[in-house]
C-alpha cells in the first residue's frame, strides 16, 4: 500500500501499460515467436513425431534441393502467383474503373461482385469441382456440348487442372479488390480530372498519366495482398483434387499442400519444416519488396 | 458527441461523385457490368438451386428447379453430423471474435495511448508477426497441442487465432482518432485505466470494432488448414473440414454436396446482405489503414 502511494504518476502509468500488456505479450511469445523459432530449429533436425529429434544439419535443405517434386511444386506455386495476380488485378481494375462511373443500381451491382468474397473456399471449391465434371454433370462441358465443341477435361488433365483450380480463387478474391480499387479511385481529387479536361486531354491519356500513377499505392497493396494469397493457396487445391491431392501427377500441388503432406501424411517433420522456411522466405521477400516500392510515396 | 463524429469519413469513398453523362456508351457500360455481376453470383445461385433439386433433376441444369424440395436439407441435417459441425464452427468463431475484440483493442489502445519504455519494441514485434505465415506455425502448433493434450478440442482449434497482429494494428490506427483530452477528463473523474479504455475509448471506435468482428468471424468460419490438422474425430470437425470429407463420401450425389456447401455459405451471405454497407465500409477501412 505504501509502495503504491510512493509511486509517481509516471511510474503508475508505466505499471498500467505493462499490466495491460502482460497477457498479450505472453500470447505472442508462446504462440507466435516460440513456434517460429521451433520451426526453424526443426528444419535442421529429423523427426517422425514419435522418436527423438535428431540433429540433421543442412540435410533437409540439401534433400529439398535435389527433390524433383519440390521443384515441380515450387514452379506450380509461382504459376499460381504469376497467372492469378495479373489476371485478378486487371479484371478488378476494369470493373472498378467502370463501376465508378455507374450510378443506376450502383450498390446492387457492387454487391453482386462482392458476394463471392463472403463465401467459404471449401464450399466453393466443391461447387466449381461440380462445374468442371464431364457431361452430363458439369455445366461448362454441357455448354460446350450444346455448341458442338469437344469436351474439355478440366481436373484430370495435367495441363488444364492448374488453371481450373486457380479460377475459383481468382473469382472469390475479385470483389475485395474491386472495393479497394474503387476507394483508391475516389481518393483522387476531382480537380486533376477537371484540369485535364480543360486542357483537352484524351481519356486514355488521363488514364495512363493521372489515374494509374495516382493509384500506385493501391495497386501495390492489391498486388502484394493477392500475391501472398496465391503463394499460400491450399483450400481450393485440396478440395478440388481430394481423390489425389495436388494431382494429377502433382500438376496442381502448391507448396502448402506439399508441407501438409510431408508433415501429416509422411510424418517427416524436419523435412516439412524446411519447406515452411522456404515458404516464409518467399513471403518475406514479397513483403519487403512492397516496403521498398512504397518507400518514396 | 457520438461515435459518428470521430469515424473516418469513409462514407465519402462510397458515394459516386464523378459527373456522369447519359450516352449509349453509358448504357452499354451499365449492361456489361450488370451481366458481369450476374455471372459473378452464378456459382452461388447454382449451388442453392441444385440443393433444392431432386436427384433425378440434377442433370437438368435449369436454374429454377421444376419441383423444388427441401428433402436434401432434411436428409443432410437429419444425419446429425452437419448440425454438430455447424455448432462447432459457431462456438469457435464467436469465442475467437470476442477474444480478438477484447485483446486486439486492448493492445492497440495501450500501444497508442501509453508512453512507456519498450513500447516501440512491442509494437514492432507484434507487427513483425504479420510476416510469419500460419503454414509455418502449424507444425509447431501441432507439436504443442500434442504435448498439452489440445488435439481434438475446441481450445486446440482456436488458440492460434485468439489475438491477431492485423486486428491490433487496425485498432491502434483507430485509437489515434480518439482525442487524449477525453481520456484525461476521465482520469480526472477518477476512473482507472481499464475503465477509461472500456467505457470511454471503446465506444468511440465501435465502427472499427464491428469491422474487426466481421473479419475475424468470417476468417474463422471459413478457416480450413488448421482445423483439418488439429481435429481427428468427426464430432470435432468445423463446417469446412466436415464438408471436405462429406464431399468425398457423397461421391456423385452432387445435390447433397451442394446442400452441404449451401449450409456452410448461407450464414455468411445473410450476414453480408444484412450488414452490406457496413461490411464494405469495413473492407475499405481495413484495406486503407491495415
Amino acid at each position: 500500500m505504501r509502495l503504491r502511494q510512493n509511486l509517481t504518476i509516471r511510474q503508475k502509468h508505466i505499471l498500467w501499460a505493462w499490466g495491460l500488456l502482460a497477457l498479450p505479450v505472453i500470447f505472442y511469445v508462446v504462440i507466435r515467436f516460440y513456434p517460429t523459432g521451433n520451426a526453424i530449429l526443426l528444419s535442421f533436425q529429423n523427426w517422425n513425431l514419435l522418436g527423438d529429434r535428431t540433429w540433421a544439419g543442412a540435410e533437409n535443405y540439401i534433400k529439398l534441393w535435389h527433390d524433383d517434386v519440390f521443384w515441380k511444386v515450387f514452379r506450380n506455386t509461382f504459376v499460381y502467383l504469376l497467372l492469378g495476380t495479373p489476371i485478378s488485378l486487371v479484371i478488378s481494375f476494369l470493373i472498378a474503373f467502370h463501376l465508378d462511373r455507374v450510378r443506376f443500381m450502383h450498390g446492387f451491382i457492387r454487391m453482386l461482385y462482392f458476394l463471392p468474397f463472403m463465401t467459404s473456399a471449401v464450399a466453393m471449391a466443391w461447387v466449381w469441382r461440380w462445374f468442371y465434371q464431364p457431361v452430363p454433370v458439369g455445366i461448362f462441358n454441357n455448354i460446350l456440348a450444346s455448341f458442338g465443341i469437344p469436351q474439355i477435361n478440366f481436373l484430370n488433365s495435367t495441363t488444364n487442372a492448374l488453371p481450373a483450380v486457380l479460377a475459383p480463387a481468382v473469382w472469390a478474391g475479385l470483389g475485395f479488390q474491386v472495393i479497394i480499387f474503387m476507394a483508391g479511385l475516389r481518393a483522387i481529387p476531382q480537380s486533376y480530372y477537371e484540369a485535364a479536361r480543360i486542357d483537352g486531354v484524351s481519356g486514355f491519356t488521363i488514364l495512363t498519366q493521372i489515374t494509374i500513377p495516382l493509384l500506385k499505392p493501391t495497386i501495390i497493396f492489391i498486388t502484394v495482398f493477392s500475391s501472398i494469397g496465391f503463394l499460400r493457396i491450399f483450400d481450393h487445391v485440396f478440395n478440388m483434387t481430394t481423390n489425389n491431392p495436388g494431382g494429377p501427377l502433382n500438376s496442381t500441388k502448391p507448396l502448402v499442400l506439399m508441407i501438409y503432406d510431408t508433415a501429416f501424411n509422411g510424418f517427416n517433420m524436419g523435412y516439412a519444416a524446411a519447406q515452411t522456411v522456404v515458404l516464409f522466405t518467399v513471403l518475406l521477400c514479397v513483403s519487403l519488396l512492397q516496403l521498398y516500392l512504397l518507400r518514396d510515396r | 458527441m457520438t461515435a459518428t463524429d470521430i469515424r473516418p469519413s469513409s462514407d465519402t469513398l462510397l458515394t459516386t461523385k464523378a459527373p456522369v453523362k447519359r450516352s449509349y456508351g453509358q448504357y452499354i457500360r451499365w449492361l456489361l457490368l450488370f451481366l458481369g455481376g450476374i455471372a459473378m453470383v452464378m456459382p452461388i445461385a447454382w449451388m442453392i438451386s441444385t440443393s433444392l433439386k431432386w436427384p433425378h433433376e440434377v442433370y437438368n441444369l435449369k436454374l429454377i428447379p421444376d419441383e423444388p424440395t427441401i428433402e436434401n436439407y432434411t436428409y443432410v441435417l437429419e444425419d446429425g453430423r452437419f448440425y454438430g459441425w455447424f455448432m462447432n464452427s459457431i462456438i469457435i468463431a464467436v469465442i475467437t471474435t470476442v477474444s480478438n475484440i477484447l485483446f486486439d483493442s486492448l493492445v492497440g489502445y495501450t500501444l497508442c495511448k501509453f508512453k512507456f519504455p519498450g513500447r516501440y519494441i512491442i509494437f514492432i514485434a507484434i507487427l513483425s508477426t504479420l510476416m510469419i505465415p500460419t503454414e509455418m506455425l502449424v507444425i509447431p502448433w501441432y507439436i504443442m497441442s500434442q504435448n498439452f493434450g489440445w488435439l481434438d478440442t475446441y481450445w486446440g482449434i482456436m488458440f492460434p487465432g485468439l489475438m491477431t497482429a492485423f486486428g491490433t494494428f487496425l485498432m491502434k490506427q483507430f485509437f489515434e482518432t480518439v482525442p487524449d483530452d477525453f481520456l484525461e477528463a476521465a482520469r480526472i473523474d477518477g476512473l482507472n485505466e481499464l475503465q477509461i479504455w472500456w467505457s470511454v475509448a471503446m465506444p468511440l471506435v465501435k465502427p472499427a470494432l464491428a469491422a474487426l468482428a466481421i473479419f475475424v468471424f468470417l476468417g474463422n468460419w471459413t478457416a480450413f488448414i488448421w482445423p483439418l490438422i488439429v481435429t481427428n474425430s468427426p464430432e470435432m470437425y468445423t463446417v469446412p473440414v466436415g464438408l471436405s470429407g462429406f464431399g468425398d463420401e457423397a461421391d456423385v450425389a452432387w445435390e447433397l454436396i451442394m446442400t452441404g456447401a449451401a449450409i456452410s455459405t448461407i450464414p455468411t451471405l445473410i450476414v453480408f446482405i444484412v450488414f452490406q454497407r457496413f461490411i464494405i465500409r469495413g473492407v475499405v477501412m481495413a484495406g486503407l489503414k491495415g
